[in-house]
């Protein structure tokens, strides 16, 4: 068995609704979908169990009605397991910093550019955006559009 | 505790004479010493990912080399990695080598022109120069074998848009043989020269377990003792085939991310001799799609820096869904306000200097103004007048010989 089908007969056993919802893409890949009630167990237990010590970036997704988010973990010997959730718009995801520290720039970008909510996230400067960037306007929302020069200012 | 009353808060950035680039740290200082550093970041967001969403994977790839100046290749090889993963596509053998191979003289001139920027932050100028003009000769062998000093436009969907000749292959072994000549003197220069061992250990520690939980990568993480290196571990374009060693060091220090960076090198001129001598036969590109079908993948190179993760979604058209992009530095700024904790004001350049923040260089010629006219020097011309220069004022810079170098 390859180390990514022991990862995921490991997922399998330990969390059932998971069947059919793991994916091997190729050796180092494995994609993992879960709801996001069940997310800090699975995230939980990929870092700690599964040794997953290594979080590559944090990736979010315009889904129209929900927000996706894929957390990229890795671990030594170089395979990825990548976990997918979503949350409808405006609910509120927990942060990741008690396990990662250094994961809070990743979710801040989160913030600024989907508008996503981060509960728990210790204070900090904002990031990528500017101070004075207009409230509410996310860039990497699908139906987001720079406002004409000149408006932002006014 | 600090005692708050005698805690001043300076401000350095976002512009900043000791700064290469925009970045704001805000530093609570007791006496000389740092107790605490907030960082703000963002400065240079360009929006470079919802601009991937509006054109084309083609367009893309030249979207995406421009993310850095310095490691431009690892962006392109990134991303175009994501997009023939997910269009199936095979990447010819000899293409592999060739993404390699820039890929490594690029690991070269970034590594070089770090040893510089680390002497000029402390004070040894020396330094600066000698491995700057070394990393000239890695420029221009990039400008013979991709028409360009940086953002060398090599990469495309499928493969790579420039061969190389067999009359070039001698040429990059010439280059190398003169490199690892000059790098071994800097390593001597390292391990011998007892001003700059003191200068820089105990500077800017970083442990091995503040590292993981921070998540640094590349060199500022191996410096750290953290054995991770994506060429290794998750081996893409000719890696597998290429024997070599990852490098570590266990003094969490600058001086260990010094070490770290001097012994890659090594390491590099072995492999792109192994390239060069290996390099297959055949085609260099297979014919890609417009429209990459729906699916989803993730890519990881490992840049000068460290690792750099490229995540494109594709929806069947002809442009990305969502294209995600962690440069190396992201990553590696979270652990710089953790080295500077307890150390002095003074380091604060050189400890940011150690994580090898992001800044680009791109002129090869430069226009000297006088104040009858201008005039556009090329680089040979620039090289006489120098010497001349100095000529005139009694010093004939030709006549000093270094080491490795033949033509002094």
């Amino acid at each position: 068995m390859s180390d990514a089908e022991t990862v995921v007969a490991k997922l399998v056993a330990k969390f059932p609704s998971l069947t059919g919802r793991v994916n091997v893409q190729r050796a180092t890949r494995v994609w993992v979908e879960v709801d996001r009630q069940a997310f800090a167990g699975v995230f939980h237990f990929l870092v700690k169990d599964l040794e997953f010590s290594n979080l590559c970036m944090i990736t979010g997704l315009d889904e129209g009605a929900d927000l996706g988010f894929i957390y990229h973990l890795a671990r030594n010997g170089g395979l990825m397991a990548n976990v997918k959730t979503r949350c409808t718009k405006g609910e509120s995801m927990q942060t990741i910093t008690p396990t990662f520290l250094g994961g809070g720039i990743y979710e801040r970008e989160l913030m600024d550019l989907f508008g996503a909510r981060i509960a728990g996230l210790p204070e900090g400067r904002r990031y990528p955006l500017p101070d004075n960037w207009p409230k509410g306007e996310h860039p990497l929302l699908k139906d987001w559009r720079p406002r004409e020069k000149g408006a932002q200012d006014a | 505790m600090p005692d708050k009353e005698r805690i001043v808060r300076v401000p350095i950035g976002p512009q900043h004479p000791a700064l290469k680039e925009p970045e704001s740290f805000m530093v609570d200082l007791q006496g000389e010493k740092i107790s605490a550093v907030t960082l703000r970041l963002g400065y240079n967001h360009r929006g470079i990912e919802k601009g991937c969403e509006e054109r084309t994977y083609v367009q893309d790839v030249y979207l995406v080399e421009r993310v850095c100046g310095i490691c431009s290749h690892s962006h392109s090889t990134a991303f175009v990695q994501a997009v023939e993963e997910i269009a199936g596509l095979e990447l010819p053998h000899r293409a592999a080598y060739i993404r390699t191979l820039i890929a490594e003289l690029e690991r070269v001139h970034s590594h070089l022109l770090w040893l510089g920027v680390a002497g000029h932050e402390i004070g040894f100028d020396t330094l600066l120069m000698y491995t700057w003009r070394d990393r000239e000769q890695v420029m221009d062998l990039f400008a013979e074998l991709t028409g360009n000093r940086v953002n060398y436009g090599i990469n495309t969907v499928g493969g790579v848009r420039r061969d190389i000749s067999p009359e070039q292959l001698p040429r990059i072994l010439k280059v190398v043989d003169a490199l690892e000549e000059r790098t071994k003197y800097y390593i001597e220069l390292a391990m011998t020269e007892e001003t700059l061992a003191q200068r820089l250990s105990g500077v800017g520690k970083l442990s091995k377990e503040d590292a993981v939980l921070l998540g640094a990568v590349g060199p500022t993480a191996r410096a750290s003792g953290v054995d991770r290196d994506t060429r290794r571990d998750d081996p893409y374009a000719a890696y597998g085939e290429l024997e070599f060693q990852v490098v570590t060091d266990d003094r969490c220090d600058v001086f260990g991310r010094a070490v770290v960076r001097l012994g890659e090198l090594m390491q590099t001129y072995s492999m792109i001799r192994q390239l060069v001598r290996q390099m297959p036969e055949g085609p260099i590109t297979v014919k890609a799609p417009l429209r990459i079908p729906a699916g989803e993948a993730v890519s990881r190179y490992e840049a000068p820096r460290g690792e750099d993760v490229h995540y494109v979604k594709a929806n069947g058209t002809d442009k990305p869904e969502r294209v995600k992009i962690r440069a190396p530095t992201l990553a590696n700024t979270q652990s710089v306000a953790k080295m500077l904790e307890d150390g002095y004001l003074a380091d604060l350049p050189i400890v940011v200097a150690a994580i090898d923040p992001c800044f680009s260089c791109t002129d090869r010629m430069i226009a000297v103004k006088t104040r009858e006219d201008a005039r556009t020097m090329g680089w040979e011309e620039l090289v006489q007048y120098g010497v001349r220069w100095y000529r005139e004022r009694g010093v004939d810079v030709s006549k000093i010989k270094m080491r490795g170098d033949s033509t002094a």
